[in-house]
């Protein structure tokens, strides 16, 4: 009877269905991987030829792709930027709203709207942008330029068509709103019950309770969120590209006619016309908005990270 | 500092159900009473209509009086708020903000009453209170790590320092120990010993030996079905509860006949 002395194997049984599932995993996790890897790949070949490119390929005055490039992405990030200010705190509000304020029925109805204009496609919006937005907000251009003109950000001379980097931003806000604020109900909903109770037994009202409790046990989903809808402004092609009769300058202004364009924008409008090199530097240009994109979402995982061990996570 | 608490003929409702039914006793200032019975007999709910926290749910309300030191609770234009920072509360999940730091925490509640404190101040408080909640030896090297890294026992000390730290007049325990191992609920208890002579305490607990250990009197509740309400079946000196009780339910509860 020697085959009583072999050792039990140690090995758990590996059962189909454990074996199916951890491979399903692994595969759609590689897949990430490897779209991202073959996007960046085809952009960085595709881009190459763009840093070497004639000084005469360029459009404008732009003698290398650097010069070329810089205003586009200050504008980018520019409008991206201020559509985030606008945004975030609108959205906690409405999010707030929702998920403690509202009662039940009125909080559901509007979490349905909310839902709905997430679904709003951009060209839609931009179309808004140029047909109601912008004559309506001119009027107000004209005022703010008169009145708070010596603030750097609203110098003259104000743009007639009321087409303008601020116009492009509330476009970007309204269209980034849903997203977040769908994302920021879910996590304020998320909010242990322990916790509320904790602070409205200490006294606290329900404003301190949201402050104490609520925003501190959502802050990384806060963060997230804003970053998705801020993925969703740096990409956003359509209603930029509608509403701003692009120049490439980097201007800070908001309210004149010279408004920096961003980067998804100037490929949109350029890419049926261009060939050659030309190909080559839009794309080059799309490199840059990855890049851009990708030091974003980096610089929000640190800020979600710094304070980790406070998150209430563990 | 502890006050003298007074109900009168309370009912407690949530929305149409009647949950807890005419409870009338009055709690001396620097006792401990405990309330006793089976589950969801409304002892844990009438605990919570003596700082309003029942409130948080939609719907609930009382019929009825709650005294202390003949201040009605539920008189026209009393705020809970305020009534929450004076009938301080404990509950049976230990659950100090993990978002905070110890020291943090411990301010949390005094820092709704005044915003600005001198760091010497809130220094000294957090010293006091921690010390006061018998956690000051444990954490005084970590008051800036984040209240979660304590253990279970710990963070319900914790919640106490927090609680105590306003300097309320009366202090709530609902189960306090039910999470919690048998060295860290001895802590906990000897802990309620100690601040009896300062505090007006009123505990709910399951564990009758725990009840017969901290407590100078006790209230035994009790349901006749589920959908009825509950009631004040006996309310006496822990003693007389626990050894000679004068309604039959009471003693088929203490001695285990039931429950």
């Amino acid at each position: 009877m020697t085959t009583a002395l072999e050792r039990p194997s140690l090995k758990a049984k590996e059962r189909p269905g454990d074996r199916i599932f951890s491979t399903s995993t692994i595969v759609a996790g590689g897949l990430i991987l490897a779209i991202l890897a073959a996007v960046a790949v085809f952009l960085l070949v595709q881009s190459l030829p763009a840093f070497i490119a004639d000084p005469e390929e360029f459009k404008g005055d732009a003698t290398n792709f650097w010069q070329y490039v810089w205003p586009l992405a200050f504008g980018t990030l520019w409008s991206a930027f201020l559509a985030l200010i606008m945004a975030v705190p609108v959205a906690i509000g409405i999010a707030l709203f929702i998920s403690h304020y509202a009662p039940r029925k009125l909080a559901q109805g509007l979490g349905y709207l909310i839902d709905l204009l997430a679904a709003v496609p951009s060209v839609v919006f931009g179309l808004w942008g140029i047909g109601v937005l912008a004559p309506l907000v001119q009027p107000f251009y004209t005022n703010l330029v008169e009145w708070f003109g010596w603030f750097p950000l609203f110098a003259g001379p104000v743009s007639g068509t009321g087409r303008t980097t601020l116009t492009v931003a509330i476009v970007l806000a309204v269209m980034i709103l849903p997203i977040i604020t769908a994302l920021s109900r879910e996590i304020f909903l998320q909010t242990p019950v322990l916790y509320e109770e904790a602070s409205l037994a200490l006294g606290a009202t329900r404003w301190e309770m949201i402050t104490m409790a609520v925003l501190p046990f959502g802050r990384a989903g806060i963060i997230s969120a804003s970053m998705l809808g801020l993925g969703r402004a740096l990409g956003e092609t359509m209603a930029v590209a509608m509403v701003l009769s692009p120049s490439r300058d980097v201007i800070f202004q908001l309210l004149t006619s010279q408004n920096p364009t961003t980067i998804a924008a100037n490929i949109a409008l350029n890419f049926p016309e261009a060939n050659g090199v030309g190909v080559n530097i839009l794309l080059a240009t799309g490199l840059i908005l990855f890049v851009i994109t990708l030091v974003v979402n980096m610089i929000a995982r640190v800020i979600i990270n710094r304070r980790k061990a406070f998150s209430g996570a563990n | 500092m502890s006050k003298r608490i007074e109900v009168n003929d309370l009912n407690v409702y949530y929305s149409k159900f009647l949950a807890v039914e005419e409870v009338s006793l009055v709690i001396e200032p620097r006792t401990v009473t405990a309330l006793i019975g089976p589950s969801g007999c409304g002892k844990s709910t009438f605990l919570r209509t003596l700082n309003r926290m029942h409130e948080v749910i939609p719907g609930a309300y009382v019929t009825g009086d709650v005294l202390i030191d003949g201040n009605n609770l539920y008189g026209p234009g009393v705020d809970p708020v305020l009534v929450r920072r004076q009938v301080g509360m404990v509950f049976q999940r230990p659950n100090p903000f993990p978002t905070m730091s110890i020291g943090d925490n411990v301010l949390a509640g005094v820092k709704l009453n005044n915003r600005r404190m001198a760091k010497a101040d809130a220094d000294d408080l957090i010293e006091k209170s921690l010390q006061g909640a018998n956690l000051w030896k444990e954490v005084k090297d970590r008051l800036d790590k984040p209240g979660s890294s304590l253990s279970g026992g710990q963070q319900q000390r914790l919640c106490i320092a927090r609680a105590i730290a306003v300097q309320p007049d009366v202090i709530l325990m609902d189960e306090p120990c039910s999470a919690l191992d048998p060295i860290s609920t001895l802590a906990i208890e000897d802990l309620i010993e100690e601040m009896k002579s300062d505090y007006t305490i009123v505990i709910v607990t399951h564990n009758m030996q725990q009840a017969s250990r901290v407590s100078d009197r006790t209230g035994f509740f009790n349901i006749a079905g589920t959908g009825k309400p509950g009631k004040l079946i006996e309310y006496d000196d822990t003693t007389t509860i626990f050894s000679n009780p004068s309604i039959q339910a009471t003693e088929d509860y203490v001695s285990g006949r039931f429950g």
